[in-house]
């Protein structure tokens, strides 16, 4: 009995300090600038970008396996913001950046399952069992994760109408002289 | 008294001779007024009237909406015959949510209470007023004038500066204005004084209107607080900041408000506004309109209902063929309209069709950098430098050359000998700013509900949990009390 006890205690104690060595011999730096990044990120893990969340994105854009232009709600606004952050100069007059896609509801198929209320990272749909919902659009990010649940097909994402607000004047084009 | 001179500027052709001659005269009331819910700056204002609901003229249609709104009120008596979008005054077109008036023909005020003295009443009475009447700056920067009464009355405002400018060519409503209503334009300059508590006003008018200077000076006679001054014509001397350097020789510093140097500015009309809604209890319902250019038959100053397109007053005018270009404002800094059923809004100054031979010509080549530009700046920036920067979307460096101390007065491009268009470069960079600035708040606002639904998918967990819980324990003291018995 003693024997077990002394045994497994010592056991215990020369592995733990073993491990504790080996995390400080083999840590592995994290670059502080993928916390950084990932901050700036929407946080919405919708994976538009291709990457299964925001975290995995600011790592590939960290250490510059996927190009600063990769996060499509975020914009021309955070392309700015990640070239600052990890001084980069990006020219982002090639972004498409017009039209910003939004989900919408189509009241005539839509069946009140609340799937998509329980799928949308913003909460940006609001409804109740058998009701018909309706996406609000200053919270939709248009990520596109209802629509692949909707089982009606009742969502879409749509363009962005301008509105006064919104709005910009475009760039002259000027004819070569 | 000693004026000063702003840097820049440019002497466009006047042509108010065009419409300077013709007095103010009433527009006959149109078949449907299109009363728009934003005609200021800040928030639009929210309706308060029903569909087939008769108003009375002055009585309200919509409420202001937080701090920086200013209410609207019905132009007529009449019947509202819808709430609905609207082509909105601006160069995009798009629809605004507008009121649609049918008026009954009578135009039959609603009653106000007016006051005994307004010299007696307290001042911050003024300014409460001036807020029900909806009155904004008339000038066509629509910035709710109470607003800046109300901030006026706790800064240390020195000098309350009434702007009879019109530096604009073609306009000549204010000219009238000040000619033919100078006493109740003075009444208004005094009411506002009463409201600031402060007792001197100079009102500037530009040297090349005889007459209104004459009208004003001969009415402002006896008043020792009030001095009428002619500035020298110049674009854009209308500018608040250029005026007060002009007159005051101070400058407001980048990106500062007028305030700063102790200075109220107030257009001449907004005074006859203030002088209505204090003296009559009227609220801000029609204003004038300078109906001018090449493509207009009769060039007139109207007094028109706010809501009436700018097709009946082209119609009532007459027009020959289609203008080759419709403006709502001045030629410079006026606004580019897609069509005439556009309605008059509070800050629209005038309606310009202009023909051919008015518009400039000559297409675009590239900068030369000359410099024309930069030695006509009247904010002395450099247009041409920013104008690149604008160019290859370079907009942290369009800002660093002062992007957002630009007036967009159009000087530049005016003198410009190789036609760029400069503004619009500026009004573009401008744009892809708050846009980005837009994106920016989305991104945040985006972040936090993520946070919050994050937050509160645990917290429904944690309750999930604690509910279980709760059940097994009740179920486990059922079976104990089953077992007791």
């Amino acid at each position: 009995m003693l024997a077990a006890v002394l045994s497994l205690t010592v056991l215990g104690l020369a592995l733990g300090w073993l491990l504790g060595l080996a995390a400080r011999r083999f840590r592995v730096d994290v670059d502080p600038r993928v916390a950084q990044v990932e901050a700036l990120m929407p946080g919405s893990q919708c994976g538009q970008c291709g990457f299964p969340g925001c975290s995995p994105a600011a790592l590939a854009v960290v250490n510059g396996e996927a190009p600063l232009t990769l996060c499509p709600p975020g914009g021309k606004a955070l392309v700015e913001a990640l070239g600052n952050t990890l001084g980069i100069s990006v020219d982002t007059s090639a972004m498409n950046d017009g039209d910003p896609q939004l989900a919408r509801v189509d009241e005539t198929i839509c069946i009140g399952c609340i799937k998509c209320l329980r799928t949308c990272p913003t909460d940006a749909i609001v409804g109740a069992p058998k009701q018909i919902h309706v996406v609000m659009e200053r919270a939709c990010t248009g990520c596109g994760a209802c629509i692949e649940i909707c089982p009606t097909g009742a969502l879409a994402l749509m363009e962005e109408e301008p509105t006064l607000r919104t709005w910009r004047w475009a760039k002259p084009q000027l004819v070569a002289a | 008294m000693k004026l000063f001179r702003f840097r820049g500027g440019i002497h466009p052709p006047s042509r108010k001779e065009l419409s300077a001659g013709s007095a103010i005269e009433t527009m006959p009331l149109p078949e449907r007024l299109y009363i728009p819910m934003q005609q200021h700056i800040g928030t639009p204002a929210e309706p308060a009237v029903k569909i087939g609901q008769h108003v009375l003229k002055g009585q309200l249609l919509a409420r202001a909406s937080g701090a920086l709104s200013a209410p609207i009120h019905a132009p007529t008596s009449g019947w509202i015959r819808a709430v609905t979008d609207f082509t909105a005054p601006h160069p995009s077109g798009l629809p605004i949510l507008t009121v649609v008036l049918e008026p009954d023909g009578k135009d039959e005020w609603d009653e106000f209470p007016l006051p005994k003295d307004p010299f007696e009443m307290p001042p911050e009475l003024i300014a409460e007023r001036v807020a029900a009447a909806g009155i904004v700056g008339m000038g066509g920067a629509t910035f709710p004038t109470a607003v800046k009464l109300g901030g006026a009355t706790n800064k240390h405002i020195h000098t309350l500066l009434i702007n009879g400018g019109e530096c604009e060519p073609y306009l000549t409503c204010d000219d009238r204005l000040m000619r033919e209503r100078a006493f109740e334009v003075i009444d208004g300059v005094l009411l506002i004084l009463h409201g600031i508590r402060w007792g001197r006003a100079i009102i500037a008018i530009e040297d090349n209107k005889h007459e209104a200077l004459e009208a004003m000076r001969a009415t402002a006679k006896g008043y020792g607080q009030l001095e009428v001054v002619a500035v020298p014509t110049l674009y854009p001397m209308g500018s608040e900041k250029q005026l007060i350097k002009t007159v005051t020789g101070l400058e407001v510093p980048a990106g500062g408000l007028a305030a700063q140097v102790g200075v109220l500015v107030q257009n001449v009309a907004t005074a006859y506004a203030v002088h209505e809604a204090i003296r009559y209890g009227r609220p801000l319902v029609r204003r004038i309109v300078t109906v001018s250019g090449g493509a207009v038959r009769d060039r007139r100053n109207l007094e028109v209902p706010i809501g009436t397109l700018v097709d009946d007053l082209l119609r009532h005018c007459g027009h020959d063929g289609e203008p080759e270009r419709l403006l709502m404002g001045g030629p410079m800094m006026g606004t580019v309209l897609p069509h005439a059923m556009v309605p008059i809004v509070k800050g629209s100054n005038g309606v310009l069709a202009l023909s051919k031979p008015e518009l400039p010509e000559g297409s675009a080549s590239p900068c030369i950098r000359c410099g024309s530009c930069v030695r006509v700046c009247p904010v002395g920036l450099m247009p041409l430098e920013l104008m690149k920067r604008a160019q290859n979307n370079d907009l942290d460096g369009a800002q660093d050359y002062g992007l957002s101390d630009c007036l967009s007065c159009g000087t530049c491009a005016y003198v410009c000998p190789a036609h760029l268009p400069l503004t619009h470069y500026f009004n573009y960079a401008k744009g892809e700013l708050a846009a980005r600035a837009q994106q920016k708040r989305k991104n945040d606002y985006t972040r936090q509900l993520v946070q919050a639904r994050q937050a509160r998918l645990e917290r429904e967990a944690q309750a999930k949990a604690a509910a279980a819980a709760k059940r097994k324990a009740e179920r486990a003291a059922k079976k104990a009390q089953e077992a007791e018995a």
